[in-house]
């Protein structure tokens, strides 16, 4: 009589489980969740395999410019499958390229750094205000949005060109004889960058010195702490995730920048964004243009990946 | 709180003699605060505060929220700067000094540990800024938290303790700097009721072990009469009274005091009989003549409060034989609570009386029901009279 039980519970079990199965697909939430992951499948992930297929090619005067990678022809019974890897080769080989890499690394890093260095008490400033004051602070760094970004670099042309506001406010008033030579410059780009990326730093700090509490710094200052001890030890540790999420965020567009080392950067600024396009428009070689879009990316993508790895360990422990 | 009936005076001093430490010999106070004020913009949180403190005490600020006591605490602290007056600890006035460099350490309310830092880094967080390094940390810091015992959970962050174990966390903090004076913020008020009542005793032989100083803010009296050798009673930015937690219970100097600690009943009434050792009122809210065996100072016919504690009163069935203090009533409501009961008894002048017994037996819960007509009755020295 017993082993009839468990054979029946044994039995129900059986089916409940797979009538489970069934229910426990939430088709309306499934919905949900699948159309931005769709986008970007459609949106990135397909031209990113067009891209790194193309880079795989070889240049070639056709339309499209480039050698398909499979070819086959039906009446003489043959398929061929040729991966170039000259390109990748090429851009070892090359010092060019691989001294545009390191020096937009090094641009979209002071730019970072000095992005931080003025958003920091920005975002210190909003999360130590009140109510009002606080909403107009976070008005004030989103109201740049409301114009176009183009416009706003020209703007800063006019700012630094030898017969600009800067230059001519400055000589007017005597100080300076000769007009400072601002724009064509590292500098124009770097203020270029601090400017134009700065929301995106400010917002996350905010949002992560706004969650914490300040009696840990009176804590702090109780214990002994002078005022620059309470920030490097409190303050700055607890804001490291919106420090880390803003410089990401600065860092990774920085390195790709275009229009602003275009536009304000002299002819020896060299950065991969201006390569690319040099490499897209000028030459036409869609897979040499490829294979240092492809190289950009795994610059990019690894150190962040190395960073989320040791988040989520920290995060574990 | 309950405290046992009819009180002779000369024992509450013996009483208050053993809990207190002897800090009344020495003569020269701890801190002194001199008329001390802050005013945020126009509203005065702490009203020209005078007050001495010795070593070894512990004082107990206690007021309801608004009262100022924690005003006063973070101008201890040097948080908040008076707007007069001045703090002297140890003799040194604390004007202008930082609170990084006062000889105070303070439990804050919500604990305040650093969330990115480990148990025991928290607590070493003060000693690393005194210069302290190595072998003498790990050293102090388990010290501490052997103090606390705590000395298992070092490695934890503090999101992974509870709530006590957070607590015991900001005292370690707060005392490895061996300061002369703790200031605790309300220091039990975020524990769980059992929690509190071991806590509390354990503050108080830590307190005993270290001979540290402290100060306790607190709004719950339970807490300021368990903890303090002294308790300092704020409202509106005044200490109103300053006493012994035996004395401020027993002898309240106000009708605030009476009724913000502990439930209190009072009738008005106006001195008909004004000699040192005795003060008769007679009080048509009570419909009978009030006797206490304690001088005042006041004008004749001058309106007054006698105030009598629930559990002073006794309830009978049959008239007692004393002229004064005994009032007749009609039993309105009763709480059994286990191990006492409240009555509360209408008196013919409408006015209501809470009265508690304590079940003496199983059976006297049930001595008196609702409608009884029963006499209420207490001693002379079982009720003050209260001029303000």
């Amino acid at each position: 009589m017993s082993t009839s039980k468990i054979a029946w519970i044994n039995d129900s079990y059986g089916k409940m489980t797979k009538y489970n199965f069934f229910s426990r697909v939430n088709w309306g939430r499934f919905s949900v969740v699948s159309v931005p992951y769709l986008w970007l499948a459609i949106f990135f992930f397909i031209p990113f395999v067009v891209v790194f297929k193309i880079s795989l090619s070889e240049a070639a005067i056709a339309v499209p410019p480039y050698t398909p990678i499979l070819d086959w022809n039906l009446e003489e019974a043959y398929v061929t499958l040729k991966l170039s890897l000259s390109n990748y080769l090429f851009l070892l080989e090359d010092d060019f390229y691989l001294s545009a890499y390191l020096s937009s690394i090094k641009v979209a890093a002071i730019s970072t750094f000095f992005t931080l260095l003025v958003a920091f008490p920005i975002a210190y400033l909003m999360a130590r205000s009140e109510g009002s004051m606080r909403a107009l602070l976070l008005a004030l760094v989103i109201l740049p949005f409301w114009t176009s970004f183009l416009l706003r670099v020209y703007a800063w042309m006019g700012l630094l060109k030898k017969n600009g506001l800067i230059n001519e406010t400055l000589m007017s008033m005597g100080l300076i004889d000769q007009p400072l030579i601002m724009m064509q410059t590292d500098f124009a780009v770097y203020i270029g960058i601090v400017y134009t990326y700065l929301p995106f730093m400010v917002l996350p700090l905010y949002s992560a010195l706004e969650k914490m509490d300040m009696t840990l710094l009176e804590a702090a200052e109780d214990l002994g702490a002078r005022p620059y001890q309470s920030f490097f030890l409190i303050t700055l540790p607890l804001a490291m995730p919106g420090v880390i999420a803003g410089c990401l965020l600065v860092f990774i567009p920085a390195v790709g920048e275009f229009v602003i080392p275009a536009l304000l950067g002299g002819s020896d600024t060299l950065m991969i964004g201006r390569v690319l396009w040099d490499e897209f428009f000028l030459n036409r070689d869609w897979p040499m243009a490829s294979a240092v879009a492809v190289v950009m990316l795994i610059i990019l993508v690894l150190p962040i990946m190395l960073i989320r790895n040791s988040q989520g360990k920290e995060g574990a422990v | 709180m309950t405290s046992p009936q009819h009180i002779d005076p000369s024992q509450i001093s013996e009483q208050a003699t053993i809990k207190v430490p002897n800090w009344k010999s020495d003569a020269k106070p701890f801190v002194q605060i001199e008329n001390i004020t802050k005013k945020f913009d126009d509203f005065t949180a702490v009203d020209n505060i005078s007050l001495d403190i010795y070593k070894n005490e512990l004082f107990c600020l206690l007021g309801g929220s608004g009262s100022g006591k924690s005003t006063l605490l973070r101008m201890l602290a040097g948080f908040e700067a008076p707007t007069s007056g001045r703090i002297l600890i140890d003799g040194v006035d604390m004007a202008g000094i930082q609170p990084w460099n006062r000889p105070v350490n303070m439990m804050f309310q919500s604990y305040a540990l650093f969330p990115h830092l480990t148990v025991a880094e928290n607590v070493a967080f003060g000693l690393k800024r005194e210069g302290v390094r190595g072998a003498e940390v790990k050293k102090r810091v388990a010290e501490m938290l052997d103090l606390v015992q705590l000395g298992h959970l070092g490695k934890r962050k503090p999101n992974q303790l509870s709530g006590g174990q957070r607590q015991r966390v900001a005292l370690a903090r707060s005392l490895i700097k061996r300061p002369k004076l703790l200031l605790l913020d309300e220091p039990l008020g975020a524990l769980d009721k059992k929690l509190r009542e071991e806590t509390q005793f354990e503050l108080i032989n830590i307190q005993d072990e270290l001979g540290v100083t402290f100060v306790v803010v607190t709004h719950d009296q339970e807490e300021a009469m368990t903890l303090a050798s002294r308790i300092g009673v704020m409202n509106h930015g005044v200490i109103v009274q300053t006493d012994e937690p035996q004395d401020v219970y027993e002898y309240p100097n106000s009708r605030f005091v009476a009724e913000f600690i502990g439930s209190v009943n009072l009738f008005e009434g106006q001195v008909t009989v004004d000699e040192p050792d005795t003060v008769c009122v007679t009080s048509p809210e009570a419909g009978a003549e009030l006797c206490v065996n304690h001088g005042i100072s006041c004008a004749p016919n001058q309106d007054v409060h006698v105030a009598v504690r629930p559990e002073k009163i006794r309830v009978t069935e049959n008239r007692p034989d004393q002229k004064y203090n005994c009032v007749q009533g009609t039993i309105l409501d009763i709480a059994y609570m286990g191990s006492l009961s409240v009555f509360k008894v209408k008196l013919a002048s409408g006015k209501e009386v809470r009265v508690t017994q304590p079940n003496t037996n199983r059976e006297s819960g049930g001595r008196f029901t609702w409608d009884d007509n029963v006499y209420l009755s207490w001693d002379m020295d079982s009720c003050v009279v209260l001029t303000s």
